[in-house]
């Protein structure tokens, strides 16, 4: 991990009508850093990446990606960073009136035109056998499990090969064994291809086995930040209490 | 009230943008041509059966409930003309249109509504994919051209119907049937009637679009998109038709 800042958040505020979300984030995340934001439901976690790859507009502040602020790109421009960026979804987001090879290829064939059907079906291959379900391919969404789902849905943003990986709630939604294997499966993701992780949970498990850093989010605010156990052992009672139940 | 209107004047100011952006997009390569020969498959193809049924169902009526009128006034002979007439410049077109409002405009109001709940459309937006250009613009560009062509085999289907009726209680050959067809028809009974059913097909594909893309709280706002995407769909295919109507008049 090196101390070249790849995503940095200077002053972020983000409002839905009168209901402030974001009043102010102020974060960095280093290159090859797994960096965890925790927080209650509704404190903000998903709109402060949704920001970050365009998909909500910010009413004020700084986005830099790759050094480059987000907020005052153009479309065409935007979707040049979007590619470099992977975001796992919280319910996988699959389409699903495509089979498991067609929600990978569709991606994938969209920005690689030169590519061979061999070549295609030979990078969905390989990115299925990363996360464990390559018996899944003919498949439609529907016959898959929730884990699978999220599993699929990973190995869709791998496909692309992104620098950058995004993770809306990835263990949300699963029993305790299955979000540990997907806690895992992070891991080893992040481990093999060595991109950035942001990981957006408030699975204290999940953000114990994939952080090197985490930061809690309270009323739109970045409140506490460190490590695991400097978190868990800190003296400020609200930010212990999400630890309680480890 | 005046919440009321504020609403009203912001939707259709929204709705404005949204066929804006149609246009913008539809000549700014790439362009989805795989996804656009799907779509005219799914809406033309898949339609016919559905279409050529009411067709035929059209002509059939139309002409047993006609023939007791006409023979009461000894014009039974103008039944073929009438129905083809009839058939040609109104019904067809519109019924069509409206069994289009109802099978084509409730499923792309209900699969986009559906995508955009399950953050399908999300995804595509985050993988550099544009959702506009791949979903909106070939539903619509499919459906503008398809619906036209479903309402000629409606009028031919109706035309056939016709015939099938008139010869419930007479009896007439089929190339004399469509000789008087053809010699009470004019071009300028069937171009304003064609050129009409391109607004109708584009105003369904684009309905549909707009709503299923505006869905928004769980699952019920699918069903409200395919609902709403119907009624006002259909709505709109009244009042094209009497715009069209109106401006026909004034020309011929």
């Amino acid at each position: 991990m090196s101390e070249q800042p790849i995503i940095s958040i200077k002053n972020l505020h983000k409002s839905f009508g009168k209901n402030k979300v974001l009043r102010g984030i102020n974060l960095t995340v280093n290159k090859g850093e797994d960096l965890v934001i925790l927080g209650r439901s509704g404190s903000g976690k998903s709109v402060t990446i949704e920001c970050l790859v365009g998909l909500l507009e910010a009413d004020k502040g700084k986005i830099e990606v790759f050094g480059i602020d987000v907020t005052k790109l153009n479309y065409k421009e935007l979707n040049k960073i979007r590619l470099r960026i992977g975001f796992m979804f919280q319910n996988g987001a699959l389409y699903d009136s495509m089979s498991v090879r067609e929600n990978l290829a569709f991606t994938l064939k969209h920005h690689t035109k030169h590519l061979s059907e061999d070549e295609v079906e030979k990078q969905i291959n390989e990115a299925l056998e990363n996360v464990g379900l390559k018996e899944a391919i003919d498949k439609m969404p529907t016959e898959l499990s929730g884990g699978m789902i999220k599993r699929i849905g990973l190995a869709r943003t791998l496909i692309i090969k992104p620098e950058i990986i995004l993770y809306d709630e990835p263990t949300a939604g699963l029993d305790t064994i299955t979000a540990k294997e997907i806690s895992e499966l992070i891991l080893s993701v992040q481990n093999k291809y060595k991109t950035t992780a942001l990981i957006i949970t408030h699975d204290i498990t999940c953000a114990k086995m994939t952080g090197n850093r985490i930061m809690i989010l309270k009323d739109g605010l970045i409140h506490a930040e460190g490590t695991f156990n400097e978190l868990k052992n800190s003296i400020d009672d609200w930010v212990r209490s999400f630890f309680e139940y480890e | 009230m005046i919440a009321f209107i504020k609403k009203q004047l912001t939707q259709a100011g929204k709705f404005s943008r949204f066929i804006g952006r149609f246009f913008r997009e539809l000549f700014v390569p790439p362009f989805q041509f795989n996804e656009f020969i799907r779509q005219c498959y799914t809406i033309g193809y898949k339609s016919l059966p559905l279409v050529g049924i009411t067709g035929f169902i059209m002509g059939l009526v139309l002409t047993i409930q006609s023939r007791p009128t006409m023979t009461k006034f000894g014009a039974e002979s103008w039944l073929p003309g009438m129905v083809s007439l009839s058939l040609i410049r109104e019904i067809a077109p519109v019924i069509t249109a409206l069994i289009c409002a109802g099978k084509i405009a409730s499923g792309i109001g209900a699969e986009l509504g559906s995508m955009k709940v399950t953050s399908q459309l999300n995804a595509m937006e985050v993988s550099a994919i544009n959702p506009y250009k791949y979903l909106v613009v070939t539903r619509v560009l499919a459906s503008t051209l398809m619906v036209p062509l479903l309402v000629i085999l409606a009028d031919l289907v109706g035309i056939y119907g016709g015939y099938i009726g008139y010869n419930v209680h007479s009896s007439i050959g089929l190339l004399r049937y469509f000789s008087e067809v053809i010699e009470n028809l004019d071009f300028l009974d069937i171009i304003p009637a064609t050129i009409k059913t391109f607004f109708f097909g584009f105003f369904i594909g684009v309905i549909g679009c707009y709503k299923g893309f505006n869905a928004s709280g769980g699952t019920a706002s699918v069903g409200r998109a395919a609902n709403s995407a119907v009624v006002t769909a259909s709505l709109s295919i009244f009042v094209v038709d009497m715009l069209a109507v109106q401006i026909t008049d004034l020309f011929y």
